[in-house]
């Protein structure tokens, strides 16, 4: 293309496609999430708190108070724990699901359903519900119960140490669903012919399943990994319902801990705390998508 | 393909999964067990605790109720947790923001996709680094009360499109760069305007992946409490902030019954839309996330 027909291909281009269609949904932008990250910068500075009318510049005083009391570290490390074991048990279970149901019969159609179904609850719902089957007197140990023939009284919740554990579990118990579906899409679009080839040469399940279904999957795993790790970043509602964030602590997510604090009136803390899972996603956002997609590109 | 290989696949033609004859039989068996297991039990515990009276869900357990109360619960909590009310609150904060973030968001991709400049990739980047990266939750609170929109129904309804904007800008671009430009063109030489083009053609295109987009931003907005809490925290009922205020207050009481039958009645809803409609949002979901 010369000089001036690319010239002239610009101008039809801003004829036909007005930039002035972007002004709407970038308006939205710019008040609803923009903005409001911007000020997370310059609140997190201040001591902004619902005791207090004004609002002073406090510089780093937050980070350097949350610092010292080892509530930033602790939650940041509970909140990073709790992230990788969703991304690995999430993903674990999704494609478990999806080998298992992946012929198209009709118990598989049913149990895809099935399956589903968690995952258009309510975070908060299913919260509950799993905390009235993790009591000691609950449902988990009923059924434990029946088939070991004695009674079992594990308090599943009440764990310092194995607690976030369980509730990374029903975190991925909720979502495994929306995994199963996408590893399942992933599945169909694999050639019959080269699972067919390498059944000829005498492969067997797993080592079709090893050396060409997983690699093919790639797609599907890249955005079934980074979707559940840095979704789960963010999450809230299940730990919430489930434990409240403790025992003792224990299982206190950046944002409950977010909740908690703003509730009290604490809103430079909070805010502190926001801008911290900011940076956190932000520093293992761009590591964790170039990764997952380099492995793509090996293929 | 050469016809050898059809030959040869049509001989020993085998479906992946049926690998020998046991499991042909017992992968049936597995895929029930799982399902009784893992999605019946839960399930189980929530009716049959909703259908007890207080002091038998005091500690709920999936033993059967000895009479059931199952309507009379559904009862109170209709009034105790406002239902109808939160059943408005949340359709008229779902409705516009999930219509008005397809609407806005897809007219942006469509310029997105189709102009090309360091400006453009540069505005796109930002656009969809809301796909990732947290919203500012407790400084939108701030911000609101500054414009005047703290604790109402249109301040959520923005910060919803906020949240969203970034996913339907990201599907919708990449889908629109597959469209042909040859189809806009007809419909520019007769003269249409640039928003009679993208209404009568682009738009029409974008269904498959806006319905997947529908799904999901629906799915996310209609359960969402977190966000919920902070913009409009008791001043307008949702359906998730009703359960957790039922909730809070049956935790202490161990209202067992009470929590879970709210939990049935909120979940209906979007369980009717899902069985109706379960094939066409699984196929659109699949569809949408893997191109």
């Amino acid at each position: 293309m010369s000089a001036s027909s690319a010239a002239v291909g610009r101008v039809r281009a801003r004829k036909s496609h007005p930039a002035t269609f972007l002004i709407p949904a970038f308006a939205v932008l710019a008040v609803f999430y923009f903005l409001p990250t911007i000020f997370n910068f310059i609140y997190a500075m201040t001591d902004w708190s619902g005791f207090r009318a004004e609002i002073n510049f406090v510089g780093f005083r937050n980070f350097s108070d949350l610092l010292q009391s080892g509530t930033l570290l602790n939650s940041l490390r509970i909140t990073i724990v709790f992230a990788v074991l969703v991304a690995v048990f999430q993903n674990l279970f999704g494609m478990i699901l999806a080998l298992l149901l992946e012929k198209d019969t009709r118990v598989n159609r049913f149990a895809r359903v099935m399956f589903f179904i968690p995952v258009i609850m309510s975070a908060l719902a299913v919260g509950y519900v799993w905390q009235a089957m993790l009591r000691p007197d609950g449902g988990v140990n009923q059924l434990l119960g029946f088939f070991l023939g004695r009674d079992i009284t594990v308090a599943w919740l009440g764990s310092t140490t194995w607690t976030i554990v369980v509730v990374a579990l029903v975190h991925s118990w909720k979502w495994m669903g929306l995994s199963m579906l996408i590893y399942l899409a992933g599945l169909k679009t694999i050639n019959e012919d080269v699972l067919e080839a390498a059944r000829l040469d005498g492969a067997g399940s797993w080592r079709i399943f090893k050396d060409i279904r997983f690699p093919l999957l790639a797609p599907a795993v890249t955005f079934n990994v980074a979707t559940a790790l840095l979704g789960s970043m963010n999450g809230f509602d299940i730990v919430q319902a489930t434990t409240g964030g403790g025992p003792a602590g224990s299982t206190e997510l950046l944002n409950i801990f977010i909740f908690r604090t703003f509730g009290q009136g604490l809103f430079a803390q909070a805010t502190t705390m926001s801008l911290v899972l900011f940076l956190v996603v932000l520093a293992l956002a761009f590591p964790v998508i170039r990764t997952l997609r380099k492995r793509e590109e090996v293929l | 393909m050469s016809a050898s290989v059809l030959t040869r696949a049509a001989v020993v033609r085998r479906k992946p999964g049926s690998r020998t004859g046991v499991w042909r039989y017992f992968q049936p068996v597995v895929a029930i067990a799982a399902v009784v297991a893992l999605i019946g039990m839960p399930l189980w515990i929530m009716v049959v605790t909703a259908g007890k009276s207080q002091a038998e869900a005091q500690h709920p357990n999936l033993s059967l109720p000895t009479t059931w109360y199952l309507w009379e619960n559904l009862a109170t909590v209709w009034d105790q947790g406002r239902v109808p009310a939160a059943l408005l609150g949340s359709l008229l904060i779902v409705l516009p923001s999930v219509f008005g973030v397809l609407v806005l968001g897809s007219l942006a991709a469509w310029i997105l996709a189709r102009r090309k400049s360091r400006l453009i990739s540069a505005l796109y980047a930002l656009a969809i680094s809301g796909i990732v990266l947290p919203p500012a939750v407790v400084t939108i609170v701030l911000l609101l009360r500054q414009i005047g929109l703290a604790g109402t129904g249109v301040g959520m309804v923005g910060v919803y499109m906020g949240m969203y904007m970034s996913t339907v800008i990201f599907f919708v671009t990449g889908f629109i760069r597959t469209i042909p430009l040859e189809l806009e063109e007809a419909a520019r030489v007769d003269g249409a305007k640039p928003l009679r083009v993208f209404w009568n053609v682009i738009l029409p295109l974008l269904v498959p992946v806006l319905a997947t987009a529908t799904i999901l931003i629906c799915l996310y907005v209609w359960n969402d409490v977190f966000y919920a809490f902070f913009v409009i925290g008791g001043r307008v009922d949702t359906l998730p902030l009703n359960l957790f205020q039922v909730a809070s207050a049956g935790l202490h009481l161990n209202n067992w019954h009470l929590i879970f039958s709210y939990v049935i009645l909120m979940s209906l809803p979007l369980l009717i839309v899902f069985i109706v409609a379960q094939r066409k949002i699984i196929s659109g979901i699949t569809s949408g996330a893997v191109k």
